[in-house]
């Protein structure tokens, strides 16, 4: 019933949005495309997050973890004598990735391990993360020439954006991971309860770590597609806000930030209305600057339809209209009652 | 322990059960004297390195350069100590100083813009007090909405800054109280005043001894029958209402408002309230600890500024500095459950 509300309230809300842009931009095709474009640093992202989230954890860090893996990645082309040869490409993808998968077991290690609050030791990096990236480009914005990297994020590959197929690659393979083994039960077990899924015999430490581990690495690709869309390591405002943004996705999905339950489908349509309000403001011609009082009307109204006093009351109304209709009866019920009749 | 059912009557025994009680209130004070540690040897340190590092000048630079952080953390502490968070702030700071200024340069008097500033402040408080306690929304992202709707109104107001020459909100900046090489300023009074008065609420009235414990238990706090609804909304609206003060500053202080002001300033103020020894858990901590920290922070910016290093060594040793107290203050909590 509660899911039955949230969805409800998720179509009402991607829908209008969805179709005012079909109505007014005249061509569809072009816009829709942009945002699964555009949309894809925030799905990985938030993908990774969705995890975390289930754990009872939070990763902030992510945004700096972009800007880590892209100033990593620029530089290295920058430095090399071939920046269009493919292998240099994939060597600076690699390490640039390597070394955000490497900060993300490091937040693991800090929650699963030491057993600090999610909150603050993923701040940590937060914190820190954007002045290693500085440090990395020498206070500079590292821009290159290379055609290969620019591909990443502004080429085509079968009519469809490249981007696009790193945003359909990861929600395949994190969706396999966690549907098709035990990965994703275990990590709903873990965010339920810790202790009584330890004392179950699931490793729940090392869940942890290694969620935050997925987490850090997805953020590391996301950072490698935004510099590659702007062909330049932004230290300052790569990833700006953006664990704002995806755990908005993930919330407005309908995954509890309490931890537990999760969906990474909700997450995909989470960050699609995100991405969708986006465009949609900057096409109406509001300055993206004013783009937040939106996102949060938004999260308003998807919170308040998730509490339980608001469903509670709109219930009682529900109750007192359909007073006069038979109640329905579920089968375990009928059952009961039958069971009583011959008693 | 097994000792402390028994009551000892003999003198080394008084003695001794008084030790230890005075110890277990230490142990709450042990984050916040840390950080004290730290403060002082980071001065002496840069002493040592500089020659004439401690001067008057910069040791009253620390406040008067800081007075927004300081009434920003001191509203975080009340939220902090309840086991919230309060994200909003930095966003409320730059809205209420952009309304003042919009008011101001359109006419309007500064006795009605000011207590529009704070009531402002005290509305965004409220809706995410709300929000937290009867939506059952959590701090987290109810104040994350508070952060997105200020940001957002910024814009709505005005894309660009806006000048401030109204000469009594320049005067609070500038002025200068004079006492030796040592000064003062009416923003670093505010911010003083507002350490005080907020220290005392915590420490002595119903409301501040109720934040502690929700902080400690909510759920014991109901049961004791203490007004949790209240209170739970009443921090959200005092950091609302210091962050509004904080925006009154920071006017004063840039002479302008801007909507992109104080971004990422509600990250340096939770640093700065954690650095101070409070727990993030709520319960724990001292507003005492918030203004150290607060200091901590300042001290960190100058060194940097006098070693003429990067600036982004500002913002790591911020991170590395707050992953170590976390680590200590861990210990300290798990040492204390052990007892």
């Amino acid at each position: 019933m509660g899911a039955l509300v949230a969805l409800v309230l998720l179509n009402t809300i991607s829908r209008p949005s969805f179709l005012s842009i079909t109505v007014k931009n005249g061509q569809l095709y072009g816009s829709l495309i942009d945002i699964l474009r555009d949309s894809a640093p925030l799905m990985l992202v938030a993908l990774g997050m969705t995890l975390v989230i289930a754990t009872r954890g939070i990763d902030l860090s992510v945004g700096a973890l972009m800007a880590i893996s892209g100033s990593v990645a620029l530089t290295i082309v920058s430095r090399s004598s071939s920046p269009n040869r493919i292998g240099t490409i994939l060597v600076a993808i690699g390490i640039g990735v390597f070394i955000t998968l490497l900060f993300g077991l490091w937040n693991g290690f800090l929650v699963a391990v030491v057993g600090i609050q999610p909150i603050i030791a993923t701040l940590v990096l937060m914190l820190g993360g954007r002045g290693i990236a500085f440090l990395i480009t020498g206070g500079f914005i590292t821009t290159i020439t290379s055609t290969p990297y620019a591909q990443l994020a502004q080429g085509h590959l079968l009519g469809l954006p490249v981007a696009f197929f790193f945003s359909v690659g990861a929600i395949a393979i994190v969706g396999v991971l966690v549907r098709k083994t035990a990965l994703g039960v275990l990590t709903e077990s873990v965010g339920i309860n810790p202790s009584a899924s330890r004392l179950a015999g699931v490793r729940s430490r090392g869940i942890i770590w290694s969620l935050y581990g997925l987490s850090g690495l997805l953020a590391g690709l996301a950072g490698i597609l935004y510099s590659s869309n702007i062909m330049a390591a932004d230290a300052n405002n790569a990833g700006l806000n953006i664990e704002l943004d995806a755990i908005l996705a993930v919330v407005l999905g309908g995954t509890s930030l309490a931890g537990g339950k999760f969906t990474l489908s909700g997450t995909v349509i989470g960050v699609l209305i995100i991405q969708t309000l986006t465009s949609t403001i900057t096409f109406l011609g509001v300055p993206p600057a004013v783009t937040p009082v939106f996102k949060a009307i938004v999260v308003i109204i998807v919170c308040l339809s998730q509490s339980k006093r608001v469903r509670q009351y709109l219930g009682r109304i529900r109750r007192i209209r359909g007073a006069k209709r038979p109640i329905r009866l579920s089968g375990l019920e009928t059952e009961v009652l039958a069971e009583r009749k011959t008693v | 322990m097994s000792n402390t059912s028994t009551v000892n009557t003999t003198p080394s025994g008084v003695l001794k059960n008084g030790l230890r009680r005075k110890m277990k209130i230490r142990l709450s004070w042990i984050p916040v004297l840390a950080a004290l540690a730290i403060l002082i040897l980071m001065l002496i340190g840069g002493q040592v390195h500089f020659g004439s590092f401690i001067t008057p000048a910069m040791l009253s630079s620390l406040l008067v350069d800081n007075a927004y952080l300081v009434v920003l953390a001191a509203g975080m502490t009340f939220v902090i100590l309840s086991g919230g968070i309060d994200l909003s702030v930095g966003a409320v700071m730059a809205f209420t100083g952009m309304l003042a200024a919009k008011l101001l340069s359109v006419g309007v008097p500064v006795a009605v813009v000011i207590p529009l500033m704070l009531l402002a402040g005290a509305l965004f408080g409220t809706l995410i007090g709300v929000l937290v306690h009867f939506f059952d929304v959590q701090p987290f992202i109810a104040s994350l909405t508070g952060m997105f709707l200020a940001r957002g109104l910024c814009f709505v107001i005005s894309l660009e800054a806006i000048q401030v020459q109204n000469p009594f909100v320049l005067r609070l900046q500038s002025a200068q109280l004079n006492v030796g090489s040592w000064y003062i300023t009416p923003t670093g009074i505010i911010a003083l005043v507002v350490i005080v008065v907020a220290a005392w609420v915590l420490s002595y009235t119903r409301f501040g001894r109720t934040v502690y414990a929700i902080g400690g238990s909510e759920q014991s706090a109901r049961l004791m029958g203490l007004s949790v609804a209240r209170s739970k909304i009443l921090v959200y609206v005092v950091s609302g209402v210091c962050a509004g003060i904080a925006g009154l500053i920071l006017t004063s202080y840039t002479a302008a408002g801007y909507g992109g002001n104080g971004v990422g300033t509600e990250l340096d103020t939770i640093a700065a309230v954690v650095i101070g020894g409070t727990l993030l858990t709520g319960g724990s901590g001292y507003l005492v600890g918030s203004l150290v920290g607060v200091f901590v922070y300042g001290v960190i910016k100058v060194l940097i500024i006098y070693m003429g290093a990067d600036a982004s060594w500002e913002r790591i040793t911020i991170g590395i500095l707050l992953l170590v107290f976390v680590v200590v203050q861990r210990f300290i909590v798990a040492r204390a459950n052990r007892n």
